[in-house]
């Protein structure tokens, strides 16, 4: 505190230059913590504990999405293992209903009903089925997906993994992890693998 | 009372040309509030634009004018320094008169 | 789902029917836009504003006439494209809503809680079913005044202050939180706004990570009439709908955080043409 007194009256002289005291990085850190603190309050469903970063948001945050090799590594192989299958064993539900999941944006918002299943979202970011002309371009087009990469079983866990945490196969990616963050339920989202594998899927035709 | 319109009129060759810019809710009686209670029809249902005591434009307006219209319109037979009067009515009986002079091309 | 009106809004032009061919997307919205570009009705919105600034309202029944924007009191002229800054007064970094806050508590005597109330102006039916921002018929004193005093800064160049420590560290924490991740979907600002020619389903997404003219255009264009709500919104407002969408808890209108994240937008911004309150889709 007392260096920082002395600094301030040595650069003084400065300041009509514009030139003033660069805040340090655990100021900033404080003033950050201290803003979420103060700018957010609880409304509907969404607390203030959703503020609260686990290890991949803090992370992801700190390298801007860019992280570097090591940190990636250990992301991917430590979402990997957060991954739950259906107990059923069946990863193919029906493509009518992944449909209406991907085109539903509703969910986990204020202003949403708890009560009312979430959706996917899909369509905001993901070009899928040919028809529908309104899609995003945040990820890339999944058009013919399924025609593309055929319907093995080890596509099916792929992609059902990759919804379930797409932080397991690309650290920070701006996709929601929907299994492991409770959006979906398992079964939504073998709805959603049904849409992208399915032959009769639209989205393959 | 309603906030006054926005109104410009100008020449364009031998014609008035005119912008005119109404604050108006325009409620279809369609739409439902937060309590799910229907929110009443409001809207602009006849306008009337005169020039030296004629009158230049009529319209019946129903519930597909959105809301804040905005009209854009040219007639003939006027000056500069004349001037344009827009009066609105609406379902409510409320209405709006707003004067506008005519300036250059 | 918020309700779209899908009226069409021109009068005396005969719209014709436009299909939206894949690769005509981009254009169909542009000339969408280029229609619509006859008359903006945030002019409505600027003359109230206009007269608010000028009427003794509250407690202490005084206008604003000489609220301090930062250019000295009652200059509000150039005033909105300087801000963010620090004011000495309050001894804070502040942006133009909450610098009206703060003028309407210390010169119209408004608890702060009362100056903060209804900030964001809705007819009919609100987006939000819980909203306390929109309502039948709400008009919002803030949003009239806010779209006033942006009007006086028309034309001219994004100029947030960044000579006070405080301005730089509003800066930097508000970058902080533009990268902060949180939440169901793991969101943050970052997660949209970078990457060229980005989209969520037909909206465009300004880059503003990478692209000084993405974050000119943006910040540029806010206050701005939504056509398809009818109603004019703030940067306040731009700002509650962003952490809306990415799953937080609700922003407060006015707080730190959104006067940080203004001032880091604003800081991308800088050097561009402030040409608001614009028209928006």
């Amino acid at each position: 505190m007392q260096l920082k007194i002395v600094l301030a009256f040595a650069l003084g002289g400065l300041s009509l230059v514009g030139c003033a005291i660069r805040p340090s990085d655990s100021e900033v850190e404080g003033a950050t913590a201290r803003m979420l603190q103060t700018s957010f309050k609880p409304r509907g469903q969404a607390t203030v504990d959703r503020l609260n970063q686990d290890e991949v948001q803090a992370v992801c945050s700190l390298y801007k999405g860019e992280p570097p090799e090591a940190a990636r590594e250990k992301i991917e192989k430590a979402q990997q293992t957060t991954i739950r299958y259906p107990s059923s064993g069946s990863l193919l539900g029906d493509w009518r209903q992944g449909e209406r999941i991907a085109q539903s944006g509703v969910g986990k918002q204020f202003t949403d009903d708890p009560g009312r299943p979430a959706g996917g979202g899909c369509y905001n970011c993901h070009q899928l089925a040919p028809r529908e002309l309104s899609f995003g371009t945040i990820g890339p087009s999944l058009y013919q997906f399924g025609k593309l990469r055929g319907s093995s079983e080890a596509i099916q866990k792929y992609a059902y993994g990759k919804i379930y945490n797409s932080e397991a196969f690309s650290a920070c990616s701006n996709m929601p992890r929907f299994g492991h963050n409770g959006v979906l339920t398992e079964e939504q989202i073998t709805h959603l693998v049904a849409l992208l594998l399915d032959p009769d899927s639209p989205v393959n035709k | 009372m309603a906030d006054p319109m926005r109104i410009r009129a100008n020449m364009a060759g031998d014609k008035v040309e005119v912008r005119v810019l109404m604050s108006h809710d325009m409620e279809t009686g369609q739409r439902k509030d937060a309590s799910g209670a229907v929110v009443p029809a409001h809207f602009i249902q006849n306008v009337t634009v005169t020039h030296a005591g004629k009158t230049v434009l009529s319209a019946q307006w129903g519930t597909s004018i959105s809301k804040n219209p905005f009209m854009h319109f040219r007639f003939k037979g006027g000056k500069p320094g004349e001037k344009v009067t827009i009066s609105w009515v609406d379902n409510k009986g409320e209405r709006r008169t707003d004067e506008v002079v005519i300036g250059g091309g | 789902m918020p309700f779209y009106r899908l009226l069409a809004p021109v009068l005396a032009a005969m719209l014709p029917c436009v299909s939206l061919a894949q690769q005509d997307t981009q254009k169909e919205i542009e000339r969408y836009r280029q229609l619509l570009q006859e008359s903006n009705p945030a002019e409505l919105y600027e003359a109230r504003g206009e007269e608010l600034w000028k009427t003794r309202r509250g407690p202490k029944s005084a206008s604003l006439e000489s609220c301090d924007l930062g250019l000295g009191p009652g200059v509000v002229k150039g005033a909105y494209v300087q801000l963010p800054r620090y004011f000495a007064d309050t001894d804070r970094v502040q942006d133009a809503e909450s610098r009206l806050v703060t003028c309407m508590v210390t010169l119209q005597g408004f608890t702060p809680e009362e100056a903060k109330r209804n900030p964001f102006s809705g007819t009919g039916v609100p987006m939000v079913t819980t909203d306390p921002f929109s309502g039948v018929g709400r008009r919002s004193v803030m949003t009239d005044i806010v779209a006033w005093v942006a009007s006086e800064s028309r034309g001219m160049k994004i100029a947030p202050q960044m000579s006070h420590p405080k301005e730089r560290e509003a800066y930097q924490a508000g970058e902080r939180l533009f990268f902060y991740r949180a939440g169901p979907h793991d969101f943050a600002c970052v997660s949209c706004h970078s990457g060229e020619a980005k989209r969520i389903r037909l909206q465009t997404l300004p880059d503003l990570v990478h692209s000084a003219k993405d974050a000119q255009r943006a910040f540029g264009t806010w206050p701005g009439y939504r056509v398809s709500e009818g109603e004019l919104r703030s940067m306040q407002w731009r700002l509650w709908e962003c952490f809306r969408q990415q799953r937080f808890p609700e922003l407060e209108f006015a707080s730190d955080a959104s006067i940080a994240l203004t001032m880091f937008l604003a800081k991308r911004a800088e050097g561009g043409s402030f040409d608001a309150p614009s028209l928006k889709r």
